[in-house]
């Protein structure tokens, strides 16, 4: 029965489909040929998905490592570290008496620095965003390719070189830069200041501003295929929820990453040019410096201008992800679109006006932090619809309870976990004891990190068929999701209470503080669980690769009995998507269980009476 | 580059709308910096200058080029082909002799005091004159590559020369506005 539907689409396509005659140009054969092209730099919107994404899993893993080392000296300080010392070298210093190896304290802010740079902007940016905007976007959209395939190679390729620098900034004698992932200055601003400010700080600049060019270059191709390039039909209004997250996704970043941009040339002015921007009154080894009347507050203004609307750069694409899984495998149309739509736009808008609450306790006035407490609390609304609407979604649903299903379920609970906690912080008054605190840390690791990925694995799980026309093994992947959130929330719950109680983050070693001792029990418990998590981690990794050769093949086009055009491609996928005509779109993307149909495809026409769209 | 397919519905060329995007993107840049320049300004410590004259010859340099390459644009489109190329050169000489101007515009600067490493106040000026000027370095690339096809392709009026010799004249346009935003806000901010 599924072969003969599938017949049926192919000829709808082709009968009825738009022909753009992109096959009479042969244009495609000029860069698909030989493996270089093919793989290696390689235009085609699918091969550059897979590019971001195995780039980021990398990543990812390297980022996650990082955690596991300084969560063992979180949790367990008096323990012996002597058998990382083949891995880290002198950063574990071994005392020579006892054979006890202590992590270097530098080493530890190094590693801190690192796993925050790593994981928010070359995981979950790039490998998010970057994986399934590529993925997504032409073929949701049913485009041949992105407006400018090889601004969109560029694209991977300046991320790619980002990542070599700071890799190669791993390995320098005086460490990676480890003044945390914000860069404030003076550690930023003067090299002499920390060990990591001097080369770690300037390979970190380098590699950001390339990260800078590479989201752009994604941005700007993201934004105009999707203005320019839907198939015939495909109206805005008829757009899946996953395009419309990627597309103010790019817009935030679009107009977000050049304020970085700006902050991070003044930056290297200060380092290089021996301007005085963000410096001002240093003594440094009891020496004053020659440098005066500039601010370091200017630069967390223009930092945060971007870090705020960077959390949802991170989180946007999650929520579109988590939206179309969860109207696909609970066979229900996503509840609310326009609703879902307008708040993705609220959202996108208001992350632009609340970056000062980053800022509370940085000397910033007191009446002018009152509007971004104001804004801050506001954001809430519109996150609360899209939460009241997923579940709304799942409610009453023919819910198919696989591992996508899972991760898209534990995405809405870490992310009212994690919001929850964000209406604490955006007080400004309760802000002066949570400040720099582990409920800072608790608060956006749930609602910005473990919820992104969650969003990521979700797409991952889903995607996958789309991707290598194989299925990751469903068994692996609902342990993998068992022990993630299990993990995830003994991680992290805690942290609360460790925050409340005014434990500051950042710090290596908390011995000397008396208040601080009978949270040592609490902190190795939260140890425990991350180096559990770190393992169940890498059940995903393995179950990836090995699928991407042994995994269960993909027999028919639509596995899930989608509705978005990415599932009336060919399995085996062919340069331009589409073999012959561009599929022309009718509906909207949710009609599940409609008229007695359990789903009905984009491009299948409206029947005669039948009335279309939402 | 050139595999894109060129969709009947679309009302602007998507290379040209992907152009308009990247100029949003470099406005928010100098957005940044002039906010910055405000911020730092109310916080006081900021010494007063008054700009040398050769910014105001560069400022009237670079409006005449961008004359220049419309009016080079034009006659393209009509078919003129002396015309199209003898003011796609003038609009070139015009860009380099910008960037020399403003370099002159530096140096006097320099000679009155106004030193990169002191006052904020000059560094914001230096940085922000100066990335200006590295981004009308990469409009003149782009119309570098212009003079070379205007020079080397046989003159045919097609739709793909117009829209890249379209794109070159919409990014030299912006340089030059962004100039004379950047120009009247150190003016009066000052």
């Amino acid at each position: 029965m599924a072969n003969v539907i599938i017949q049926e689409e192919d000829v709808l396509i082709k009968e009825q489909g738009y022909d753009d005659h992109f096959h009479e140009h042969h244009h495609g054969d000029k860069y698909q040929a030989g493996f270089i092209f093919h793989y290696i730099f390689s235009m085609d919107h699918k091969i550059i998905a897979r590019q971001f994404l195995i780039t980021g899993i990398i990543w990812a893993i390297i980022g996650a490592a990082m955690s596991v080392i300084f969560r063992m000296q979180l949790g367990f300080p008096e323990e012996s570290l002597a058998w990382i010392k083949p891995f880290l070298g002198k950063w574990i210093v071994v005392d020579p008496a006892t054979g006890i190896g202590k992590l270097a304290p530098e080493f530890y802010y190094a590693l801190v620095t690192m796993h925050g740079t790593i994981i928010v902007f070359f995981v979950l940016t790039a490998g998010l965003s970057g994986t399934f905007s590529n993925l997504l976007i032409p073929f949701q959209l049913g485009s041949r390719d992105m407006a400018s395939p090889f601004l969109n190679m560029l694209s991977y390729w300046f991320f790619f070189l980002a990542g070599v620098v700071m890799f190669y900034s791993l390995f320098l004698s005086t460490g990676p830069f480890s003044g945390g992932w914000v860069a404030y200055p003076p550690l930023s601003a003067l090299p002499q200041a920390s060990s990591g400010s001097g080369s770690g700080m300037t390979l970190w600049l380098v590699s950001l501003t390339l990260f800078v060019v590479s989201v752009l270059l994604g941005g700007i191709n993201y934004i105009t295929t999707i203005l320019n390039l839907r198939t015939k039909g495909m109206t805005l209004w008829r757009m899946p929820l996953t395009i419309w997250a990627f597309f103010v996704t790019a817009i935030l970043a679009l107009l977000s990453f050049p304020v970085l941009a700006s902050g991070f040339f003044m930056l290297i002015f200060d380092r290089s040019l021996g301007t005085s921007f963000f410096l001002s009154d240093i003594f440094i080894a009891g020496q004053a410096l020659d440098r005066v009347g500039g601010s370091p507050i200017l630069y967390q203004h223009l930092f945060w201008f971007l870090g705020h609307p960077e959390v949802y750069i991170i989180i946007l694409p999650a929520m579109g992800l988590v939206s179309e899984v969860l109207s696909v495998h609970s066979r229900k149309p996503i509840f609310g679109y326009r609703a879902m739509v307008y708040s993705i736009m609220a959202i996108g808008f208001l992350s632009f006006i609340v970056w000062a609450h980053h800022m509370f306790m940085s000397g910033v006035n007191p009446f002018i932090s009152n509007f971004f407490v104001v804004f801050t609390l506001i954001i809430a609304v519109p996150s609360a619809v899209k939460v009241f609407n997923w579940i709304t979604t799942l409610y009453g649903g023919n819910i198919r309870l696989n591992t996508p299903l899972l991760f898209s379920i534990g995405f809405v609970s870490m992310f009212i976990s994690g919001g929850l906690t964000g209406i604490f912080l955006g007080n400004s008054a309760i802000d002066i004891q949570m400040h720099d605190t582990y409920f800072v840390v608790a608060h956006f690791h749930i609602v910005m990190g473990v919820a992104a990925f969650f969003g990521m694995f979700a797409g991952i799980y889903h995607w996958y068929p789309r991707m290598y026309g194989r299925f990751m093994n469903e068994t692996l992947g609902k342990i993998h999701f068992w022990g993630t959130i299990i993990c995830a929330y003994a991680i992290f719950w805690p942290m609360h209470y460790i925050g409340m109680a005014g434990v500051p983050r950042r710090y290596y070693s908390f011995d000397t503080f008396e208040a601080f001792k009978h949270f040592n029990d609490l902190n190795k418990f939260i140890t425990i669980f991350a180096i559990i998590a770190f393992f169940v981690q890498l059940l995903f990794v393995i179950n990836f690769f090995y699928s991407i050769w042994y995994g269960r093949k993909m027999k028919t086009k639509n596995p899930w009995k989608a509705n978005t055009l990415e599932w009336t491609a060919p399995i085996e996928p062919v340069h331009g998507n589409w073999p012959g005509n561009l599929p022309v779109v009718h509906r909207w993307p949710y009609d599940y269980n409609k008229d007695e149909r359990e789903f009905v495809q984009q491009h299948i026409p409206l029947k005669e009476g039948e009335i279309g769209d939402h | 580059m050139e595999n894109i397919v060129l969709n009947k519905r679309n009302k602007i060329h998507p290379h040209k709308f992907a152009l308009w995007a990247a100029m949003a993107s470099i406005t928010m840049m100098f957005g940044a910096f002039t906010s910055a320049f405000i911020v730092k300004q109310a916080a006081g410590n900021w010494l007063e200058f008054s700009m040398p004259v050769e910014f105001f010859i560069s400022t009237a340099i670079i409006l005449a080029s961008s004359a220049c390459i419309h009016l080079s644009f034009k006659n393209f489109k009509k078919g003129n082909e002396r015309h199209y190329k003898y003011f796609l050169l003038g609009s070139l000489v015009l860009g380099l002799s910008f960037v020399v101007f403003q370099y002159f515009g530096w140096t006097a600067l320099y000679a009155k005091g106004v030193d990169l490493k002191g006052n904020v106040s000059g560094s914001f000026f230096y940085l922000i004159s100066g990335i200006h000027a590295l981004h009308v370095l990469g409009g003149i690339a782009a119309m570098i590559v212009a003079i070379i096809h205007a020079y080397s392709l046989k003159f045919i009026i097609t739709e793909q020369r117009i829209n890249r010799f379209d794109l070159v004249v919409n990014y030299w346009h912006f340089v030059d506005f962004l100039w004379i935003y950047l120009f009247i806000f150190l003016i009066i901010s000052k």
